[in-house]
């Protein structure tokens, strides 16, 4: 399974959880997946980057997510 | 992964396709449209810090002669209730001095300055916070009653919007192990992003209720999708063109004048004209942030990082959203580190809502590190660089914020440092060298671009991305390498939200990253018609075609007697071969390699006046690919110069009520040519692999290190450290004073 974790700002969504393991095959059916866990999270995590297995992607909708996988959330990244 | 040596004409330095027209004067900023029938708005700003707004009373301003329109927040959409909407015109409180109250449109700007002294505010003054230290105090009076640390409701509400921790080991652990801790606090004042042109637009709006917006911006559509969000409109009721832009640095991502004119040509019906002066800039645009970080490293004595431990908070001004959260990301990014804890703050305080500039939140908390590590390297009695080298970041370290590193250019950076003959030659008696490393992630996200083909061959560009560091060249570079032709057979042109496909704004890095891969995927879209089109004439299959040196030839063993077609062969007869040849590509790129540098600079102290001397600075930056050399090398040195700024004299001087007393860039002192040496260049290249040709972006970066080499030069000469900048001549010659 995946393992997710998130950031300090999104603890308010996870009852204060840090990290879990996820079954999935997509970013778009983690999203759905934590969606069902936690009510309300899917839009906070819309507004928040993320890194699968060392790539950060601002929007990754349709990526792929495999078992070993690692997925960080991340404060989305702008710049000057 | 196309090799270096192969390129013709990525590497080269031609001169910008927009050079002459700005060398000469004649390109268009955002002050210099005017339209029939203008009319002209300003703003009127609060002169108090923190105050309620009992009564704004519009009625003598709009009786004067010559006023067409008289605005406050009450003429905007009330249930848009968003920060960017109560920046642009105070509601129920001015938040900051300076902040927006409202705003007239008069026939000309005497006229307007004249109206808003008969705007009458009736105000209910309150303290003003305007520290981080008095911010953070509990019981501290409020800059938003209604603000929860978080969103969390359970706990009183606080001046601190957000916090973020990272960590990763055990520091306790760690710290045990360590035979040499470290442990320092540093103070880093708010900058602003000091850009030449001040905000400007043009405004106008038709009865159906159509809009159009010309203005000096960072990014088109997301001055639209602004304007539309605080006006309750939508993005297809407005048209944003952007004008030449005179520098932003991260200042022109947000707006602030947009929608008041818009509101404004909607009540007059007329176009209407808003320039900020440079007082306004400095009052009431984005600063960075201000900054409080506490760093405490240990170490072995053999120079190996056991644990480090940062507190980081930073003023966001009246509203949440400083950089506090990459400034966690990457305070520890050029290092390995097993055990670490990192937590950062976002706090209110009543001054300008900050805003972006170059590697947000990056050269606050670096500077503290990297003075740290400077300080650890000198009781460890190594070599700065050697130091940096024992414990950097390479590919497949776990970056502090989570995932691996692919492939990144820290150790090559470090080591052309160290190999540099500017870092072996010592430097002379009475001078003081100081070294530190810069990082930014860079960002990739949406672009899009079209290239067209004319009947002679001649080729243009169109995307979205305002070219703010010569960034039309670097797409007329990557089209001339993906097609094979002349760098001069190319133009490269901006377009407006309505003329070119959604490009993100430019900032974070990302253009010549991401507009250059949508630029250079639709050449490939260019390219593919032309073998398709060579394979017609041929009457062959399109897979028997290739395309090389800018030609459509048969691939080898196809035989068939045909001299190849050149694009302008192509374009001469696309009439008859299929009609005009466009290219188009969109993306939302990813994969933007992240970019480390190594600075160090030379300086010398005036012990009686307190004025240092920068004597000279070497940057060591990996470019990824270097398109444009001399461009790279122009971000390298513009960061240089601003950071070096940063470090030695600006800063925002606050009196005791909020007003910054230094709105001016004659006590806002930023470098001029003479402060400085020149800044020496060199380019390392280690390719991203997420790029055809290599890119990662280059602008931001630049201005994290200087910021601690300046630090670390100054304690090197002194024998002791000054811990907070700037490093004026007051606070160096104080501290001489005190023999600290």
């Amino acid at each position: 399974m995946a393992r997710v974790v998130f950031p300090d700002h999104l603890h308010r969504f996870t009852q204060g959880t840090h990290e879990l393991e996820v079954d999935c095959n997509s970013f778009r059916q983690l999203v759905r997946k934590l969606e069902d866990k936690w009510p309300g999270i899917e839009s906070a995590l819309t507004d928040t980057a993320v890194a699968i297995d060392g790539q950060i992607f601002q929007d990754a909708w349709f990526e792929k997510i495999n078992s070993t996988s690692e997925v960080f959330f991340l404060q989305r990244i702008e710049g000057g | 992964m196309a090799e270096a040596v192969n390129f013709k004409a990525i590497g080269t330095r031609p001169i910008r396709p927009d050079g002459i027209e700005k060398v000469t004067g004649r390109a268009n900023f955002g002050a210099d449209l005017s339209l029939p029938d203008m009319l002209h708005g300003k703003v009127l700003r609060s002169p108090h810090a923190h105050a309620r707004i009992k009564r704004i009373d519009l009625s003598k301003a709009l009786a004067i002669d010559g006023v067409y329109a008289a605005v406050s927040s009450a003429d905007f959409p009330q249930e848009v209730t968003s920060s960017l909407s109560t920046n642009i015109l105070a509601r129920d409180k001015a938040l900051y001095h300076g902040h927006a109250l409202a705003a007239v449109a008069a026939r000309t700007p005497r006229i307007a300055e004249e109206a808003i002294e008969f705007i009458e505010v009736e105000y209910e003054v309150l303290p003003p916070v305007l520290s981080l230290d008095e911010a953070m105090q509990s019981g501290a009076t409020l800059v938003r009653e209604n603000l929860y640390t978080n969103g969390d409701e359970s706990i009183p509400p606080s001046n601190i919007a957000a916090t973020q921790k990272f960590e990763r080991g055990d520091i306790e652990t760690g710290f045990a192990k360590a035979e040499l801790i470290v442990e320092e606090e540093f103070r880093v004042p708010s900058a602003h992003q000091g850009y030449i042109e001040p905000h400007a637009c043009v405004a106008t709006s038709n009865p159906g209720g159509r809009v159009t917006i010309w203005c000096t911006t960072q990014g088109p559509f997301e001055v639209r999708s602004a304007t539309a969000g605080v006006l309750g409109k939508t993005v297809s009721d407005i048209k944003v063109i952007p004008s030449e832009i005179g520098g932003g640095f991260g200042g022109k991502t947000v707006v602030y004048l947009e929608p008041v004119a818009v509101r404004l040509s909607e009540l007059t019906g007329k176009p209407v004209k808003m320039v900020m002066n440079r007082e306004e800039v400095f009052r009431a645009t984005g600063p960075a942030s201000a900054t409080h970080c506490k760093i405490k490293v240990g170490a072995t004595r053999d120079g190996r990082i056991t644990a480090t431990k940062a507190w980081l908070a930073y003023e966001a001004g009246a509203f949440p959203g400083s950089p506090m959260g990459p400034g966690c990301m990457s305070v520890l990014a050029p290092y390995d580190i097993e055990n670490f804890l990192i937590e950062g703050y976002d706090v209110l305080v009543n001054k300008p809502k900050v805003a972006a500039y170059r590697a947000p939140g990056a050269p606050q908390s670096m500077h503290a590190m990297e003075c740290v590590i400077d300080e650890l390297a000198r009781q460890l009695d190594m070599d700065p660089i050697d130091l940096r080298i024992k414990n950097a970041a390479k590919e497949g370290t776990i970056a502090p914020y989570g995932p691996k590193f692919p492939p990144i250019g820290l150790v090559e950076c470090l080591e052309a440092a160290k190999r540099h003959p500017n870092y072996t030659n010592k430097p002379s008696e009475g001078v003081g060298r100081g070294v530190a490393v810069g990082f930014w992630f860079n960002i990739g996200m949406q672009s899009s671009a079209e290239v067209c083909v004319a009947e002679d061959g001649a080729v243009s560009i169109l995307e979205g991305s305002p070219d703010i560091g010569g960034s039309r060249a670097s797409m007329c570079l990557m089209a001339a390498e993906t097609l094979g032709v002349s760098y001069e057979s190319i133009n490269a042109h901006i377009g407006d939200t309505e003329s070119t496909g959604f490009c993100n704004l430019t900032g974070g890095s990302r253009t010549t990253f991401a507009t250059g891969l949508a630029v250079v995927r639709a050449c490939e879209d260019i390219i593919a018609q032309c073998k398709a089109r060579a394979a017609l004439t041929w009457e062959l299959d399109v897979d028997q075609v290739d395309w090389e040196d800018g030609r459509a030839i048969p691939k080898p063993g196809v035989n068939v007697d045909v001299e190849p077609l050149s694009l302008a062969d192509i374009a001469k007869t696309m009439s008859r071969t299929g009609g005009p040849l466009l290219g188009r590509a969109s993306l939302n790129a990813q994969g933007a390699g992240a970019c480390f540098s190594v600075n160090w600079t030379d300086v010398t102290v005036d012990r009686e006046t307190g004025k240092v001397d920068v004597k000279a600075f070497t940057a060591v930056q990996d470019a990824g690919r270097a398109i444009h050399p001399a461009y790279v090398e122009g971000q390298m040195q513009g960061g240089a110069v601003q950071g070096l700024g940063w470090a030695l004299n600006e800063e925002y001087i606050y009196d005791k009520n909020g007003m910054v007393e230094n709105a001016s860039f004659l006590d806002y002192r930023v470098p001029v040519a003479s402060d400085m040496p020149m800044i020496d260049c060199e380019i390392v290249e280690v390719p991203n692999p997420s790029h055809p040709y290599g890119v990662r972006g280059v602008g931001e970066t630049p201005i994290v290190a200087p910021l601690a080499a300046t630090s670390n030069a100054v304690r090197d000469i002194l024998g002791f450290r000054i811990n907070d900048l700037p490093l004026s001549p007051p606070r160096v010659l104080a501290a001489i004073d005190e023999g600290k």
